[in-house]
């Protein structure tokens, strides 16, 4: 296992073709022509609603292309008792609870984890999940928790660093596993009766592991166009004229926009890894409920290393804020702005939901790069 | 910033309490060669305090320095804490003249670390041109502490021309930065643990005083605030100057110089450059008529060969900074809340 991340800098410069004026002023232009009628298409990725609001998109895209933001932020739908659950266990149980960044500063039922570290509780920043085995292998009297939220993206990750412990015979690390599908949460959005989405931008990172063959079934059965998108400007316009072009058409067909990134077969090798360590469950959506078979849980065998059975758990029912209406955001059927708390009650440093707190989050990103200009207009 | 003062033979490798006691541990300290170092004739008078000459207008700032790691690619905590105060200085439109050094030091800190921030130090303050004069020194025991704190206070005396103040800001004064953004907070975060990336990255520090005064001596009263973007980065301190001034600022992304490793190393660490922390670069507000020419007198100086325009005041969204996107989208920029947390995916 290499502690150090090695990051190739150059290779980033290819970056800068999808962020070119020029193409960008041209993708508009054909998306100005292709679109002859209002269209509402949802961008699943917190990704790529936060791509989108950063870059001004929003403001740019013709009326005709309504976009609205999908529920694929993790931090946003991991289940608050989970949240008071990590918490309980960093402050009662002792252990070294790990996390990525965004998830620290959710709020709890009483808490969020940035809080419990404040008051004394040992909660840690890490960028792998890997870097967890790691520490529980150098304190080897302590128990690590690593607190595995994402989609498909982080899992192979976080169930290689299970394989890791489980071969190193490392018995003092667990994971608090709260990962989520996106394929599911696209049926639910498609099944919920308020929801007028006719077009998604399907996540690419979800699809560089997954590959694009489980979306097939739900253009299908939705009559709906899917575009596997990437996250930068071009790609997100791109992805855009894609499905403005098969709306206008009638068709309902899944495209790969992100074919630099995304093979139609996805990353066989993480998926094998997946496999080994998980299974498909029912899962519990932060501000959506229950969705059936739409999250990840430990397969049998790996039992010792889910931090929900390895420790008891004795904490009060998890209580939502009565006033965030995150659900109906993680849908698409409101937009932040329609939100009575947004920007009054609710702001990211005294949040309300969790949408308000992770950068991806669509109320977050509406708070920080959109909502003062949309006042702005509306006083000129 | 090479090192080239051999260390004095000792007959103790570590900090212990004792070398904070003020007593015989202490003088031993002190008489070991280690603040030979920074000798002056105010530092060797060894008194409680010390009795300064300034001329006219006088600029007095303070800061304290808690960086970890503390040494980091490009610095260490030493030099950090001299330039720091020694820029504070600079953005009043003052000359740094004189340095308090404040050290908690905590129980275990070995002499090689000590003495090597200490060389720092001195160079640090040749460099700035600027005098220890007074210090004190505490040791805490281990746990209480992150190996060393240092504070640093100054005094400069304020350029005759100067007239620094965020009030004089006006619509269509142009902003100015001096260098390429973000270059500290991702040297540091570089070497965090945990998040060990290998890159040739390395801080900004560099002190900004010499920068500054030349700049006065031709520009004076034109140059209308200065600020020096550390925490909270440039997007804080623009913010800052917005709501301030009840004036709007309009940022242009494509004009905003960053590094192409520092801008990769943000990419994927999911950071923002214009909130990433710098330590060697300054914001300028200026009146629009002199703004061609500040750039390009700065650029011809040490340190300011990256500067660049990358904005302006107006009257049009005032208490807002609203920058234009490369690709020509507009968006708010607000300030942080907490930390600048990395992204999940």
């Amino acid at each position: 296992m290499t502690r150090a991340l090695f990051l190739n800098f150059s290779s980033m410069k290819f970056l800068t073709e999808y962020r070119d004026p020029d193409l960008v002023a041209r993708y508009l232009d054909e998306i100005n022509k292709a679109a002859t009628r209002p269209w509402t298409i949802m961008e699943v990725c917190g990704g790529q609603t936060h791509s989108l609001v950063k870059n001004g998109i929003l403001n740019m895209l013709p009326d005709e292309v309504r976009m609205v933001h999908g529920p694929g932020c993790p931090v946003c739908v991991t289940p608050l008792n989970l949240i008071d659950k990590a918490v309980f266990l960093a402050e009662e149980k002792g252990v070294i609870l790990c996390s990525f960044g965004d998830m620290l500063r959710v709020p709890g039922s009483g808490k969020s984890l940035l809080e419990a570290k404040a008051a004394g509780a040992d909660v840690r920043i890490l960028y792998s999940p890997l870097e967890a085995v790691k520490l529980a292998q150098d304190n080897p009297d302590r128990e690590v928790v690593f607190f595995a939220v994402g989609f498909e993206t982080t899992a192979p990750a976080n169930a290689l660093s299970v394989l890791h412990a489980h071969r190193a015979g490392v018995s003092n690390y667990a994971i608090l596993a709260s990962h989520v599908l996106v394929p599911p949460a696209i049926e639910a959005v498609m099944n919920d009766e308020e929801s007028h989405i006719q077009g998604f931008l399907a996540a690419g990172h979800v699809c560089a592991i997954m590959g694009i063959d489980e979306y097939h079934p739900l253009a299908e059965r939705y009559r709906i166009p899917i575009v596997v998108t990437g996250f930068e400007p071009v790609d997100l316009l791109q992805g855009i004229l894609m499905t403005v072009r098969q709306l206008e058409k009638g068709e309902a067909r899944v495209e790969n926009q992100y074919s630099r990134v995304v093979r139609p077969e996805g990353n066989p090798e993480a998926q094998k890894v997946i496999r080994q360590v998980f299974r498909t469950g029912d899962r519990e959506w932060r501000g959506i409920g229950s969705i059936p078979m739409s999250g990840y849980e430990l397969r049998p065998g790996f039992e010792r290393y889910d931090a929900n059975l390895k420790f008891s758990v004795n904490i009060g029912k998890a209580r939502e804020s009565e006033e965030c209406i995150a659900g109906l955001i993680l849908k698409g059927i409101k937009k932040p702005g329609e939100c009575p708390q947004f920007g009054k009650k609710c702001k990211p440093e005294s949040p309300l939901g969790a949408p308000m707190v992770s950068s991806e989050g669509a109320c977050a990103a509406y708070y920080h790069f959109h909502q003062a200009i949309q006042d702005l207009e509306t006083v000129a | 910033m090479q090192l080239s003062c051999p260390m004095p033979a000792l007959d103790f490798d570590v900090i212990t309490l004792g070398h904070g006691s003020g007593g015989l541990l202490t003088n031993r300290l002190l008489d070991s060669g280690v603040f030979d170092l920074l000798s002056n004739e105010w530092l060797d008078e060894r008194h409680d305090g010390a009795t300064l000459n300034l001329n006219g207008k006088v600029a007095f700032t303070t800061d304290s320095f808690v960086v970890s790691p503390i040494f980091f690619p490009g610095g260490n905590i030493g030099e950090l804490a001299v330039n720091g105060t020694v820029n504070d200085l600079a953005m009043c439109g003052a000359i740094p003249r004189y340095l308090s050094l404040g050290f908690i030091l905590e129980e275990g800190l070995t002499m090689k670390a000590f003495w090597d921030i200490l060389v720092s130090i001195k160079y640090a303050c040749e460099k700035a041109g600027v005098k220890v004069v007074t210090g004190d020194t505490k040791v805490v025991e281990r746990g209480k502490g992150d190996k060393i704190f240092i504070n640093t206070t100054g005094v400069g005396e304020v350029h005759p021309r100067a007239d620094i103040r965020a009030c004089r800001i006006q619509a269509g004064d142009k902003v100015i930065v001096s260098g390429n953004l973000a270059a500290h907070g991702i040297a540091i975060l570089s070497v965090r643990k945990g998040l060990e990336f290998e890159t040739a990255l390395e801080s900004d520090t560099r002190n900004l005083n010499h920068m500054v005064r030349d700049l006065l001596d031709e520009f004076g009263e034109d140059i209308h605030l200065l600020r020096d973007p550390t925490r909270g980065g440039a997007a804080t301190v623009l913010t800052e100057i917005a709501r301030d001034t009840r004036l709007g600022i309009d940022l242009f992304q494509k004009d905003i110089p960053v590094d192409d490793a520092v801008s990769g190393a943000c990419e994927l660490l999911g950071l923002d450059p214009l909130y990433v922390a710098n330590e060697g670069i300054f914001l300028a507000v200026v009146r629009a008529e002199i703004a061609d020419d500040f750039v390009r007198r700065l650029r011809g100086l040490e340190g300011g060969k990256d500067a660049a325009m990358i904005g302006q005041v107006t009257e049009a969204h005032p208490r807002q900074v609203v920058m234009t996107s490369r690709i020509g989208g507009k968006r708010v920029v607000n300030m942080l809340v907490g930390e600048q947390l990395p992204r999940i995916c």
